[in-house]
């Protein structure tokens, strides 16, 4: 198959020469075309992971807002109308713009990298999909700003978001935002399985997958499983509001708790889709902090695939008061508690971890001291909510909001901050400051405690969730007004982490190879990475590659260097089966974004935008596709 | 960290074919989840059909003719699909255009076919709910359909120009194959629903 | 089962200050909130023990070992008598965790069970929300006795009450945290809620499902009365609005009848037969209204009639343009309403 005078091996190269011949097929032009056309995962995931941080920002702003309405009875800051768009889009925005996005960044980055290979699996889809989720945060905060934002909360219940009640463009524009995100995470998740399945190093065997990626695989199940349901359902809301359809009008044969089953049996999974690849970043910092391999291997992965498939089996418990027959609601109490189980070994196999490892108390472990803290609380809390009798006195409260931003916090941001902390020298080359991520972890955590755990009371009190204000008359506001006032700690962390982000890009310590001294394929390069990741790819014999090969790397060579080459290896046993080639950066996945957003937000307004936008689609889609006479178009 | 040689890759094919082929797991993954929309929207049904007093609701039973030419073209483009993909597998480029330009045909007559399936539902997608779930069953059938035409008629174009030939091509049309059959089975289910009452 | 709230709240005093209002979970007061509230305390204290003791083992794990300088440490290599000797441990920890939540999945079927029962022959109350006030209709016997009133239900002491919950537009839920958890109300579902209150008393409730733009100002009161109490009030309900006792009054009624306030609220025994707003008929005898937000008094009447839009944004009751003096006639009028 090899033409006649036969391209470039990295074998034929000297040494000095493989990293310049590298860079240069596989690096991202400069400019702003270049910028927009490239497809390497590594800019891809750190703009991903910068967009959704300025999400988690904006939505922080909002919470700051309503907490400042709610500090005293009868707040005068904004108007009902407003809070309830605020509401609505800080619950939206920091969980289809921050928290899954937020989580499929970081795969987009480490999960190349820590499997050995070059690029992501469809890397252009990749470059697509940043583009969609972009799209779909710039639709729904340009409408916020011209008050069109949506006001029907984050699960947006019929007949309230119908068309009967909902008049207006808001709740189609959340119905679409949820539109773009859902094709934005699947896409990243059909990279991701790809990726896993396909691109491993060689000699990376099932039980020698990193458990972050792990996750990640799990994770990206679980979207493909669970986001359909969002898509049927926001559709089919999107129809009955556009062009009169009834699924959801009780007076021609709909109803109105379809919505919620569909929406439950996404929104569900959706919070595992968030603390998975949570639970992933804590298996792999954790021997980095205690100087050991994770103890347990096998049951950490089981337990992600319990969680997953278990996670399909509850969506009911959040539907306890709506009278559905008693005995099925009691199933659905087993099974949430169940999940205890799963989460619990995950927790035990990270204390035995630490049981005879070294602490290192650098920031990065704080951040997952204050996990333990934080999530088991909240995992608690949760165990209580899924009583069913207890639930009907805690659901739709502030006991609730507690148990969510526990576990979400707690849960997946803390675990997301020690991960920030952990690989930013990767990405960035420089270390974020040691003495400024102490004072971010303990001023979050403080904050978050005094500001969160009282909502347990204010719950059990008597106090509603999305309530704008309430009367004099009730016992709420001397709790409130010290929530609002722990929420300024908690902010003042957040800002200082942001600051520290910042600064330390230009004025950090220059990290080297592998900082902390980790086990994992992501260190064995440079930091940053070059765009090819690894000049020759790494042979895997173990599960802790860095530190079962002290001394020199196994790695393996003859791919090509004019070309963008990886390694294809077999599901089971990662046996190398072909050097296949990685697409270029192309600027057609940038456009087919355009067309796709203009046809998406043109179909709020009429059904016609679906059929005539449908044609940029497509000459955008073929663009795409077509060969473009490039080394790596033949084979 | 210093570096040791340990095997040499330069014998490996430049790229694999099947399960050896990223595009291939693609394809296969992107059905899962598309199989999943549809199974949903297909629970939704029954869900639907489970609450009503009568199913079909407010309206006679389907006509079924439309529905019986579509599903006898469908099954018998299996044939020609078959052979397309056991051609392409061995790189015949002629018989792969020839199998092309059928296929093609193949999924276009279909496509006129189904705009006389819809007016034989006998409502409107905004009578009753009943209306509006199957509507939508057809029409997600019918998106199904048309993206996959658009990439048949896209790959036979490309094979006929100088892209052609090249096993990467040659793999494609193999999906492609591979995702007609997914087009084809998805729609037994979703015929069993819609047509279902009306012949029991 | 009796419930022993007091001495659990004892243990856990410091997070208790404040617990008690006039709308609180831990303020039990009937068989049903009793039984949750004896629910929520048993969970808390079994959750935070598990709380406590995983925190605990964290700590002495992080303890017994000396500090690591970091990254240049050598990894230790995991000794096979150790690890197995955690695997016990670690397994033991698993089944001690199966064994918890089946005993708290046992303890939620009983108390659910012991919630449905009910003794004696109930009271049967239709409650139905719309944006965002409450209808409340007592029943009788025969349809004509029924008696319709808005955003305040009476019941008997220590009789059972049955609620049918329905919704005449979106959803809302109905929870009185005092009395019983709560129940949503969905349109095209009716629901069903039973609960008794053993002592008299005003309990406050509020919507807890979100319902749109003022789902906030959503309350209802539930006022338990002794039964003989309750039947003579029942009885009043019955009657026609008052006829007026003053020339104000009567002019009033001028206005309420002759406005477009007929055309939205019914005034029985007057022309006034709308059905869109809250019945008025004895809204005088109503301790709130606009579903909580304002107290029944002339002024709070005056007030609201004159513009109920920046008393409660949003809500369905335009503004009626009136002169002051019709303003200030129907206001006495409603109040004069008992
Ligand atoms: C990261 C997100 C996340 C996670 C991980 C969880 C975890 C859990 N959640 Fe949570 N949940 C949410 C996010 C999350 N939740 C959100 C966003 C909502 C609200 C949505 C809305 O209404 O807006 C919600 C709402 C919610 C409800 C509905 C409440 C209501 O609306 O009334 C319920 C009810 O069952 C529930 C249960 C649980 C359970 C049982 C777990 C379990 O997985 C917890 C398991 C973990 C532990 C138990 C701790 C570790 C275990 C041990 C240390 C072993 C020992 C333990 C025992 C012996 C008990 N959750
Ligand atoms: C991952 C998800 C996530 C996160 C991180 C948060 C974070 C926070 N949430 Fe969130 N919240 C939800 C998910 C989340 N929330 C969801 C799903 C709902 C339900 C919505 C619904 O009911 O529909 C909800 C609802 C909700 C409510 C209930 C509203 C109601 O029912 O009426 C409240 C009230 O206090 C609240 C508060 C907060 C606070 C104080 C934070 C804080 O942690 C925020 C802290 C962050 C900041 C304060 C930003 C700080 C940064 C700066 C200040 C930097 C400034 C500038 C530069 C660097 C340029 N949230
Ligand atoms: C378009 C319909 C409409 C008109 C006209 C209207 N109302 Fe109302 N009214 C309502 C609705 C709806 C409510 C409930 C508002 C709420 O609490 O959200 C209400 C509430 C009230 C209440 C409080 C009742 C209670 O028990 O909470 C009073 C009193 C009242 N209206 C008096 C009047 C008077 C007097 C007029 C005429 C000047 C009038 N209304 C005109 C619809 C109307
Ligand atoms: Cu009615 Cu909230
Ligand atoms: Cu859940």
């Amino acid at each position: 198959m090899s033409a006649a005078s036969s391209p470039p091996l990295d074998i034929d190269i000297r040494h000095e020469e493989l990293d310049g011949r590298l860079a240069e097929t596989w690096r991202t032009r400069p400019g702003f075309w270049g910028a927009l056309a490239t497809v390497d995962h590594k800019v891809i995931g750190r703009r991903y992971i910068a967009t959704a941080f300025v999400f988690l920002i904006l939505g922080g702003i909002l919470a700051l807002a309503m907490r400042w309405q709610l500090a005293r009875p009868e707040g005068r800051l904004v108007s009902p109308d407003l809070y309830n768009q605020i509401f609505t889009m800080h619950g939206a925005n920091m969980m289809f713009l921050f928290a899954v996005p937020v989580m499929e960044a970081m795969a987009v980055y480490l999960v190349p990298l820590m499997l050995g290979t070059r690029n992501i699996a469809f890397p252009r889809l990749n470059a697509f999909s940043y583009w969609i989720y972009l799209a779909g945060g710039i639709l729904l905060w340009v409408s916020f700003a011209l008050n069109m934002g949506p006001d029907i909360g984050w699960f947006g219940y019929v007949p309230l978001s119908g068309p009967q009640f909902s008049p207006g463009k808001r709740a189609d524009i959340w119905a679409q935002m949820i539109t773009f995100t859902e094709i934005a995470a699947l896409a990243v998740a059909v990279e991701i399985v790809v990726t896993v399945f396909k691109q491993r190093a060689p000699g990376m065997t099932l039980d020698r997958i990193p458990l972050f990626v792990w996750a990640m695989l799990v994770t990206s199940f679980l979207v493909m499983l669970a986001m359909p349901a969002i898509m049927v359902a926001s559709t089919s809301l999107i129809l009955d509001r556009l062009v009169g359809t009834h699924f959801y009008n009780p007076a021609e044969g709909g109803d109105v708790l379809l919505w919620q089953h569909l929406f439950w049996f996404f929104g569900h999974p959706e919070v595992y889709i968030i603390f998975l690849p949570a639970t992933g970043m804590i298996s792999s910092m954790l021997p980095a902090f205690v100087r050991r391999p994770v103890f347990g291997y096998l049951p950490l992965v089981l337990s992600m695939v319990t969680i997953g498939i278990l996670s399909f089996g509850l969506w009911v418990h959040h539907m306890f008061t709506t009278g559905l027959p008693r005995l099925g609601e009691s199933f659905f109490t087993a099974s949430s508690m169940a999940i205890a189980v799963p989460a619990g070994v995950q927790i035990f196999c990270w204390i035995a971890t630490i049981w005879d490892g070294r602490p290192v108390y650098r920031t990065p472990f704080l951040f997952i001291l204050a996990f333990f803290f934080t999530f088991v609380l909240g995992g608690m809390t949760g165990v209580m909510v899924a009583s069913v009798p207890l639930d009907t006195q805690v659901h739709d409260t502030y006991f609730v909001v507690a148990h969510f931003h526990y576990v979400l916090i707690g849960g997946a941001v803390f675990p997301l901050m020690a991960a920030i902390y952990f690989w930013y020298p990767k990405m960035v080359g420089r270390m974020m400051s040691e003495r400024i991520g102490r004072w971010v972890a303990g001023l979050t955590f403080v904050g978050f405690n005094l500001a969160f755990f009282p909502m347990h009371i204010l719950g059990l009190q008597g106090m509603p969730r999305r309530i704008y204000t309430y009367q004099t008359d009730v016992p709420w506001s001397g709790l409130n007004l010290f929530v609002s006032l722990s929420t300024v700690i908690l902010a003042a962390g957040f800002l200082l982490f942001f600051i520290d982000a910042v600064r330390s890009a230009r004025r950090g310590e220059p990290a080297g190879e592998n900082p902390w001294g980790a086990p994992s394929l992501e260190w064995a390069t440079t930091s940053p990475p070059p765009p090819y990741n690894f000049a020759r790819i790494p042979v895997v014999t173990g599960r802790n590659p860095l530190w079962d090969e002290r001394g020199d790397m196994p790695v393996a060579s003859g791919l090509r260097v004019d070309r963008r080459e990886l390694l294809i290896t077999s599901v089971a046993d990662a046996i190398p089966e072909a050097r296949d080639s990685s697409p270029r950066d192309s600027i057609w996945p940038f456009w087919a974004a355009i067309a796709t957003s203009a046809m998406l937000i043109g179909s709020i307004f009429s059904p016609w935008a679906v059929v005539w936008g449908s044609i940029p689609v497509a000459i955008t889609l073929v663009g795409w596709f077509w060969p473009k006479g490039t080394p790596e178009d033949d084979a | 960290m210093r570096e040791r040689v340990v095997a040499d890759l330069s014998h490996l094919p430049l790229h694999g074919k099947g399960t050896a082929s990223p595009t291939w797991w693609g394809t296969l993954v992107f059905m899962l989840l598309e199989g999943s929309g549809f199974a949903l929207m297909i629970v939704v049904y029954l869900y639907l059909g489970s609450l009503a007093p009568s199913w079909p609701m407010g309206a006679p039973p389907p006509d079924l003719g439309p529905g019986l030419v579509l599903t006898a073209i469908l099954i018998a483009s299996l044939v020609p699909n078959w052979l397309v993909s056991r051609w392409a597998g061995r790189e015949d480029m002629r018989k792969v255009r020839i199998g092309l330009v059928v296929m093609s045909v193949f999924g276009i007559v279909p496509l006129v076919v189904r705009c006389f399936e819809f007016p034989a539902l006998n409502l409107s997608w905004d009578s009753n709910a009943y209306g509006s779930v199957v509507w939508t069953l057809l029409g997600l059938h019918t998106t199904h359909l048309l993206t996959d035409v658009a990439d048949t008629l896209v790959l036979t174009v490309m094979m006929f120009t100088r892209h052609g030939a090249n096993s990467r091509r040659f793999g494609d049309v193999e999906d492609n194959t591979l995702y007609w059959g997914f087009v084809v089975a998805t729609w037994l289910p979703i015929y069993a629903c819609i047509y279902g009452p009306a012949w029991l | 089962m009796r419930p022993h709230p007091r001495l659990a709240a004892a243990a856990l005093l410091p997070l208790l200050t404040g617990c008690t209002g006039p709308q609180s979970a831990l303020d039990p007061q009937g068989p049903n909130a009793a039984s949750l509230a004896w629910l929520i305390w048993t969970f808390t204290a079994v959750c935070g023990l598990v709380w406590l003791l995983v925190l605990l083992t964290v700590g002495i794990a992080l303890w017994r070992r000396r500090a690591s300088s970091g990254a240049a440490d050598e990894p230790l290599r995991p000794e096979s008598a150790t690890e197995r000797r955690k695997q016990g441990v670690v397994i033991g920890a698993v089944v001690a965790t199966v064994l918890i939540i089946a005993t708290l999945t046992l303890m939620s079927f009983v108390a659910t069970r012991s919630l449905t029962a009910s003794s004696g022959e109930p009271l049967t109350v239709r409650l139905r929300g719309y944006q965002w006030w409450w209808e409340v209709t007592y029943t009788a016997d025969s349809p004509d006795r029924f008696v319709t009133a808005a955003n305040e239900i009476r019941v008997p002491v220590g009789r059972p009450v049955r609620l049918e919950l329905s919704s005449g537009d979106v959803i809302h839920s109905f929870w009185v945290p005092s009395l019983a958890g709560k129940q949503d109300m969905i349109p095209g579902r009716d629901n069903v809620l039973t609960f008794t209150a053993e002592r008299p008393g005003s309990y406050r409730a509020q919507c807890a499902e979100f319902c749109g733009m003022q789902h906030a100002r959503m309350a209802l009161v539930v006022i338990a009365m002794a039964a003989p109490e309750f039947e003579s009030w029942l009885d009043a309900q019955r009657q026609p609005a008052a006829e007026p006792a003053d020339e104000e009054q009567e002019a009033g009624r001028q206005v309420a009848t002759g406005k477009a306030c007929a055309a939205c609220h019914t005034i029985r025994g007057t022309r006034a037969a709308g059905t869109v707003g809250p019945d008025l008929t004895h809204v005088g005898s109503r301790q709130t209204i606009a579903a909580g937000t304002l107290p029944t008094t002339r002024g709070a009447l005056g007030a609201w009639i004159a513009d109920p839009q920046t008393v409660k944004p949003g809500n369905k009751m335009p503004m009626v343009p009136l002169s002051a003096d019709e303003l200030r006639a129907v206001s006495a009028y409603m109040a004069g309403l008992k």
